[in-house]
């Protein structure tokens, strides 16, 4: 039954006629294209991982020896078959038979949902004549008595459901071919979807037939993607009386996401110079797969809230949070100003206070949300301008302490194996990470694993959606997770389930850890941790044992005053069972934002030069002092908190914020907002009037990130480019420029005239870009670093030989179980952790001002266990109040079964109940980042209802 | 407030996405269903049709709530558990917005067969006179008891010869179970030698070729209607490495036929003893049993006598394995048969790969019909000759005829293979009743086509009707004569054909409903019927809707000048 083929042994077989060569594997459909044919096609989705199922039946074709016909989207090709398409009489009439078939119940090309779809494409191409098919062909609402008998009629459930903002469903127009199936069972492993019923009678449903709007549906949008037919389509691609055009847009502008870590691939489609619409393609990390936010939060740029115009302060006006304040009415605090005033101005103030006061008077927080040109423009700004390193952006918020352990251990702060090498593992560690949230599309690869038979393993104290594909989940008492990972360690040792050759020759300290986990055992250290002695050993069995395991981690681990502690915990663990530097091993810190990878390697960083260089190297220094042609200071700067303290401690006084929100962002808010209207000088520069620029002397409009080109380097160490799909709006300007023109204020000489000319310069300073040029990124979409040569791909999983140490080796770093920096108490008893949604991303400047993520999360919501809810007393929906020693937010709460009892959790992108308010700023000594997973708090029912 | 947007505000959600689960609702669920948590193998997904059975049994119809639970019981998206809830004709899926059904359900069976018997006035007699609070009246497909048309079922006991004072008489009595079936009990079978072939089958002293020999000498093919030779079957799945399961499918659907129900009733043991021979002779892992759930009676049956079987030491308890139909004819295809057994919609696969390769849990399984395994035991202790030996015109072996229809004396006949319709009729049939004359028949149930009687004296048997564009398939005859209203047969046929559609492919789930408008018409256009039976027979994935139109051919080719007469107009 099978043939003895040699793998990518190639055969021939006829085709109409004509010997054709094949390759193992293929199927009769991907032959015949290779040979110049498009068979017609409905079911089948020419594009990866969709799985053709044959169902729909336009592509059939005549195989010599079979009775009936086969479907060439699913027969495989076989030496000698002798196969008739185009010369197949049979097979045009079962191609035009069954478009006719489909075409007789379909709703009017032009008053259908998308008179351009996939589906009258192959109509056309099959000639079919709509009239001649209405004529002999009796329409299904002819039928009076129902076909299929047991499948009662339901009024409520309506032909088109526009019960969701993003998504207009038109059943109406469905061929069920099943393809949304495929895209959300199978692609995106939301599973969502369903076809119901039977026969004729067989319908697309969401969950239980509910609407969409009202379903578990994540709005993903693939299945929106795959429909042939229009009968699901964006919003708005249709009118409202349900006509639609998916060709609408004028043109097409490839970029990346402009959200998260994933870095996915996508295309703005414009229409008027705006984006109508935005579809996935085929990047290594997404392969046209795209989450609720890539999708549909693309509209925020055109806000009427976004800044045209720079502004400056009106005199009097005291800088704070004006509850008044509107930012689409900024003039009441602001006035219009034209560029050449603003920048002056802007400039003049800090360079006013580095004159009387030293360098040390001024810092800059730059954002991941910027480019590698950006960042590194403005680390450059900082360093040789203001003359300081007092230069830091949100890595510090997110996973700084990720990166010093890895730097400590290993050498080396970003990933040693991409997400997608998830695939390949035969178990999965996610722990502190939530990704069908933060990282949705990461966590497609890792539901796609768990359908393999990828043993994913869930280290979380609250419960998330991908539990539903794990194989175990431990769900442990927040901040216990060092004790926890010691205990794993102390199995590994005891039942010596480590990699004794890999530890000899990759690793060095194995035997002071030993010495260190001895007594640390899962016995001991399960009270605290919550959790049963023996599924911790089981856990660490699994992992040990696995021939190939990753560890996947996020802000959960890294935002802990022992966050550092915890990554050197994770890092000891895949040394000690040598799962690095193989397929389907490795250390994964999920990255937060677009681009924190390529800002931290950019040196937006303030003890390290570009490539994580400390500063205070002289040789590194020296090296940077020629590029830049100056002098650099070799103190390293101070860090995003200790910013925040340095001004209330009146030395520094002039700042410049690029993109960044730190009166949302920072813990501690009061205090930290109380440092930003303490600032002689403050320079924002951002699409809106933020909660940050609110306290700023001079706002500089800048750049959304469709409106500028750029480089982007996401969570796999993969550098992309976003290109500019829509102008700028208004006097609104590209950053780089902004950034060009203050620094020609402080005299410095700068002359680029594009983003490809700073990338030019980047890569004379970071080895990390070798063989990576701009002209690569434009033709190739994607390059990886490491790589080896201008004609290579980049190394998806590095350190298989030795690790960028001085001994070539990496090092385990023993830790001790610390407790919180604030335990809970009588006072306060309940955790407060803090993160993100879906919907909403950072602080929400860009997120909340996108229509449909604005509408699916529409304001601040707490996160409680069931029981937390009864014994508040609270119905779910009803306000509460969260108290720490810092302050005190009232919300609204949300039913949530996945959190632990004793916890709630706030997401901190809401100004009208800000999450970090509340949270605590003690720092984890080596990365320097905040405690925000976890604070100690009160919890009572609020005195005024804000009802629905 | 810092951030004003351009739509009003208006989603906040105090929940997670989705319906909502109830705990307590999961609570009752688990004392229905058992406890998952504490024995995980029940959140198995290939039990889901089982759980919904429970529930429906239980509360009478499947409310949301209760499929909510069921999906966080099962860690099953909504979707999957809604997907085969819905599928399946015996479960009532009750949304939010609907009236669950009374508690009292008549089936009315509408096979051809019971509506040559007046099955269709008979449903309308039995709905005028319910009380819709009580009682509801629904149609359904074949109940596998043509020889006693019109059939009705009510809740679970069926009324053959059913009248509308006999139906209402068990409706008043309360009692719906299955009617009591006296079969042969264990002890009874193995007295007159039964289960000594597995004994000496697992002795080694009866070796898994020589028995494959005898099969093939014996000529026995599948009898459940593809006709493929047995032994072949058994080595096709042979070949394929291990681990290996064997279903047998008792799914008997096709309109007409009832003989597998006949053999099931009288001799479980026989059956059961072919059954574990063919999984020893694949060494499966274990024997599924797929029994239609319109044989409620024979569930317990089997499920008796499965239990005699280990109580006996003949098998190990759980090596058999039987999985209750939910009403979906589809699933006697055997591919469909495998997607249901696994919990899902049951929806034929794609072949390549065929279920010998590649079946249940996607390894390779034996799938054959109660029939053919039925009479293993019998052709290896009376040999092959024995079987072989009996067929007539040329053809051999014996066939397991359901005939029904306009004969005096309707029933499985056990029949020479390839005895002509006109034999049958006379030496088996006691003639036709009086006043009625041989127009047509169905040599195959509703999916072989249709004979003039003109075409009475082709042997009956596989391979011997394909001139013709019929097949014999489960050997299910129905009989018309010329006071039958050809085309109300026609549509009987393509309405049962689109109502059992499972709807996957398009040649099938919209060509059987619009040749279904078409033949209501009055007037029929040959060559747009023609047109699309050819794309529903060269396109469709399985055999349903490549024989969909097997009917419809027929009367076109031989009954222009009958339907003429019937007032239907055939142009072209």
């Amino acid at each position: 039954m099978t043939t003895h083929q040699g793998v990518n042994e190639s055969f021939t077989l006829t085709l109409d006629g004509v010997d054709v060569s094949a390759q193992p594997g293929e199927t009769l459909w991907q032959v015949a294209k290779r040979a110049g044919e498009t068979i017609p096609h409905l079911c089948f989705k020419d594009a990866y991982g969709y799985r053709a199922d044959g169902n729909c039946r336009a592509c059939m074709v005549e195989v010599e020896g079979e009775r009936a016909l086969a479907a060439s989207c699913l027969r495989e090709a076989r030496p000698g078959m002798v196969v008739k398409s185009a010369s197949s009489e049979r097979a045009r009439t079962a191609r035009e038979g069954v478009m006719e078939l489909l075409v007789a119940d379909q709703p009017d090309r032009e008053a259908g949902p998308d008179r351009s779809s996939h589906f009258w494409d192959m109509a056309d191409q099959l000639a079919i004549d709509v009239d001649a098919v209405r004529q002999w062909l009796p329409r299904r609402e002819e039928r009076e008595a129902p076909t299929v008998h047991h499948v009662p009629d339901r009024a409520a459930s309506p032909v088109h459901d526009r019960s969701h903002s993003a998504m207009a469903v038109n059943l109406d127009a469905c061929i069920e071919c099943n393809l949304c199936v495929r895209a959300c069972r199978e692609v995106q492993v939301n599973d969502v979807i369903g076809l119901a019923n039977r026969g004729a009678a067989s319908k697309i449903v969401f969950d239980f037939d509910d609407p969409m709007g009202d379903s578990t549906c994540v709005a993903c949008g693939e299945c929106v993607q795959a429909c042939p037919t229009g009968a699901l389509m964006p919003a708005t691609l249709v009118d409202e009386v349900g006509r639609g055009d998916s060709a609408a847009a004028d043109r097409q502008v490839d970029s990346v996401c402009p959200y998260c870590g994933v870095g996915c691939q996508l295309t703005y489609h414009i229409k008027d110079e705006e984006i109508l619409h935005v579809s996935g393609r085929d990047g290594p990390s997404n392969h046209n797969r795209l989450c609720v936010k890539g999708r549909f939060g693309f509209d925020y740029p055109r806000h009427p809230s976004r800044l045209t115009t720079p502004l400056i302060r009106k005199p009097g006006v005291p800088k704070g949070l004006d509850p008044a304040f509107d930012p689409a009415a900024r003039t009441t605090h602001f006035r219009e100003a034209s560029w050449d005033e603003a920048l002056d101005l802007a400039a003049k103030g800090l360079v006013d206070l580095k004159a009387a006061h030293g360098p040390d008077a001024l810092a800059g927080f730059g954002s991941a949300k910027c480019s590698n040109e950006e960042a590194w423009l403005f680390q450059k700004l900082v360093r040789t301008g203001f003359g300081s390193n007092h230069v830091d952006h949100c890595t510090r918020l997110c996973h700084a302490s990720s990166v010093a352990a890895l730097m400590e251990c290993i050498g080396s702060g970003a990933v040693t194996a991409s997400f997608m090498q998830a695939l390949e593992a035969d178990v999965v560690i996610l722990t502190g990470c939530n990704p069908a949230v933060n990282h949705p599309v990461a966590a497609t690869f890792f539901k796609q694993a768990a359908k393999q038979g990828t043993r994913i393993i869930i280290i979380d104290p609250r419960g998330q959606a991908l539990g539903a594909y794990a194989h175990q989940t431990l769900r442990f008492t927040p901040g216990a997770d060092v004790a926890l990972f010691n205990a794993m360690l102390n199995v590994i040792v005891t039942e010596e389930l480590y990699d004794e050759a890999y530890i000899r020759e990759h690793t060095e300290g194995f035997e002071a850890l030993k010495e260190h986990v001895r007594d640390l055992t899962p016995e001991a250290m399960a009270e605290s941790c919550g959790v049963p002695a023996e599924a911790i050993r089981e856990v660490a069995r699994e992992y040990a044992n696995a021939e190939r395991a990753m560890i996947f981690w996020g802000m959960g681990i890294s935002q802990h005053v022992h966050g550092t502690d915890n990554a050197r915990c994770l890092i000891s663990l895949a040394l000690a069972c040598g799962h690095t530097g193989r397929p389907g091993t490795g250390l994964h810190p999920l990255r937060g934002q677009n681009n924190v990878q390529g800002a931290s390697d950019a040196g937006m960083i303030p003890m390290v030069l570009p490539d994580y260089q400390p500063v205070g190297d002289a040789q590194v220094r020296a090296a940077f002092e020629e590029l830049w042609a100056t002098s650099l200071e070799e103190r390293p700067g101070l860090t995003v908190v200790e910013i925040m303290d340095a001004i209330a401690a009146g030395t520094i006084k002039g700042m410049y914020i690029l993109g960044e929100n730190p009166a949302m962002s920072d813990p501690d808010l009061a205090h930290a907002r109380a440092s930003l209207a303490r600032l002689e000088h403050l320079v924002v520069q951002d699409l809106f009037v933020t909660e940050t620029a609110q306290f700023a002397d001079v706002i500089l409009p800048a750049s959304a990130w469709p409106e500028k080109d750029g480089s982007v380097t996401n969570t796999n160490r993969q550098v992309q480019l976003g290109r500019q799909a829509m102008p700028l709006p208004g006097e609104a300007r590209p950053d780089w420029w902004i950034i060009q023109e203050i620094a020609r204020r402080f005299g410095l000489a700068w002359d680029y005239d594009h983003p490809r000319a700073v990338f030019a310069e980047m890569t004379r300073g970071m080895p990390s870009l070798d063989h990576i040029t701009w002209e690569r990124l434009e033709r190739e979409q994607s390059v990886t670093y490491p790589c080896p040569a201008d004609d290579a791909p980049g190394a998806d999983v590095v350190f298989s030989e030795a690790f960028p140490t001085a001994s070539g080796k990496a090092k385990f770093s023993p830790t001790l179980p610390l407790p919180p920096d604030e335990p809970v108490d009588r006072d306060y008893p309940t955790v407060l952790t803090t993160g993100r949604q879906l919907e909403h991303w950072h602080t929400g400047s860009m997120t909340r001002r996108a229509r449909v993520l604005d509408d699916l999360e529409p304001e601040a919501v707490a996160s409680l266990a069931p029981g937390e809810l009864r014994r508040l007393g609270l119905a779910p929906g009803e306000s509460v109040s969260i108290t720490t020693r810092r302050g005190e937010i009232t919300l609204r709460t949300r039913v949530d079964p996945g959190m632990a009892e004793g916890m709630v959790f706030v997401p901190f992108c809401y100004a009208e109940a800000a999450a970090n308010v509340l949270t605590n700023p003690a720092l984890d000594p080596y990365g320097k980042i905040p405690e925000f997973k976890y604070a100690a708090c009160r919890l009572a029912p609020a005195a005024v209802e804000a009802l629905i | 407030m810092t951030v004003q947007t351009v739509t009003p505000k208006r989603r906040f959600r105090g929940k997670p996405r989705g319906r909502e689960l109830d705990p307590a609702t999961l609570d009752a669920l688990r004392r229905l269903l058992g406890d998952e948590r504490e024995r995980p193998e029940l959140a198995r997904r290939d039990l889901l049709i089982e759980h919904l059975h429970v529930l429906q049994d239980a509360r009478g119809h499947l409310s949301l709530a209760d499929l909510r639970a069921l999906a966080a019981y099962m860690n099953l998206p909504m979707a999957a558990v809604y997907e085969t809830a819905t599928f399946y004709a015996h479960f009532d899926v009750v949304h939010d917005d609907q009236a669950p059904p009374p508690a009292i359900t008549v089936r009315v069976c509408d096979s051809l067969s019971c509506q040559l018997a007046g099955a269709a006035s008979l449903q309308d007699a039995l709905e005028a006179g319910a009380d819709p609070a009580r009682v509801r009246v629904l149609r359904a497909p074949c109940m596998g008891r043509c020889d006693v048309a019109p059939v009705v079922e009510v809740g679970h006991r069926h009324v053959s010869h059913a009248t509308q004072e006999a139906v209402e008489a068990v409706v008043d009595t309360g009692h719906f179970h299955p009617e009591a079936i006296l079969w042969q009990r264990i002890e009874a079978y193995r007295e007159a030698g039964g289960y000594r072939l597995l004994a000496d089958c697992r002795a080694g002293k009866v070796s898994v070729e020589r028995l494959m020999q005898t099969l093939e000498a014996a000529n026995l093919r599948g009898l459940g209607g593809a006709g493929f030779p047995t032994f072949k079957k058994w080595h096709f799945v042979r070949a394929e490495a291990g681990p290996r399961y064997c279903a047998i499918n008792a799914d008997e659907g096709e309109p007409g036929t009832f003989k597998d129900r006949h053999y099931l009733e009288r001799e479980p043991h026989r059956f059961l003893e072919g059954a574990l021979v063919s999984a020893w002779a694949v060494e499966a892992e274990a024997l599924y049993l797929y029994l239609r759930d319109e044989y409620p009676g024979l569930h317990r049956v089997l499920h008796e006598a499965i239990a005699e079987l280990e109580a006996a030491g003949l098998v190990a308890p759980g090596y058999i394995v039987m999985r209750r139909g939910a009403g979906a004819y589809i699933c006697g295809e055997e591919s469909a048969m495998i997607e249901s057994l696994e919990g899902k919609p049951g929806k034929p696969r794609h072949r390549p790969p065929f279920v010998a390769q590649r079946g249940l849990f996607d390894r390779p399984t034996l799938v054959n019909n109660v029939e053919t395994v039925y009479w293993i035991p019998t052709i290896w202790a009376r040999g092959a000759a024995w079987f072989a030996d009996q067929g007539r015109h040329g053809r051999k072996g014996l066939r397991s005829l359901s005939v029904s229809g306009r004969v005096k004396r309707p029933g499985v006949h056990l029949a020479p293979a390839g005895i002509t319709l006109g034999e049958l009729i006379e030496e088996y049939c006691d003639g036709m009743p009086e006043g009625h004359t041989l127009a047509a028949y169905l040599p195959g149930g509703a999916s072989g086509g249709i004979l003039p009687a003109s075409k009475a004296d082709i042997p009956l048997d596989f391979d011997t009707l394909q001139a013709e564009g019929c097949f014999i398939g489960s050997a299910a005859i129905i009989v018309l004569s010329d006071q039958d209203d050809l085309r109300a047969a026609a549509t009987n046929l393509l309405a049962f054909f689109a109502d059992e559609s499972c709807g996957q492919c398009t040649p099938c789930r919209v060509g059987t409903e619009k040749m279904l408008t078409l033949l209501e018409g009055d007037t029929w256009q040959a060559a747009d019927l023609e047109r699309l039976s050819r794309v529903m027979m060269d396109a469709s994935i399985c055999g349903l809707g490549q024989a969909a139109p097997n009917p419809v051919l027929g009367l076109l080719r031989d009954f222009r000048d009958e339907l003429a007469a019937q007032n239907v107009i055939v142009k072209g």
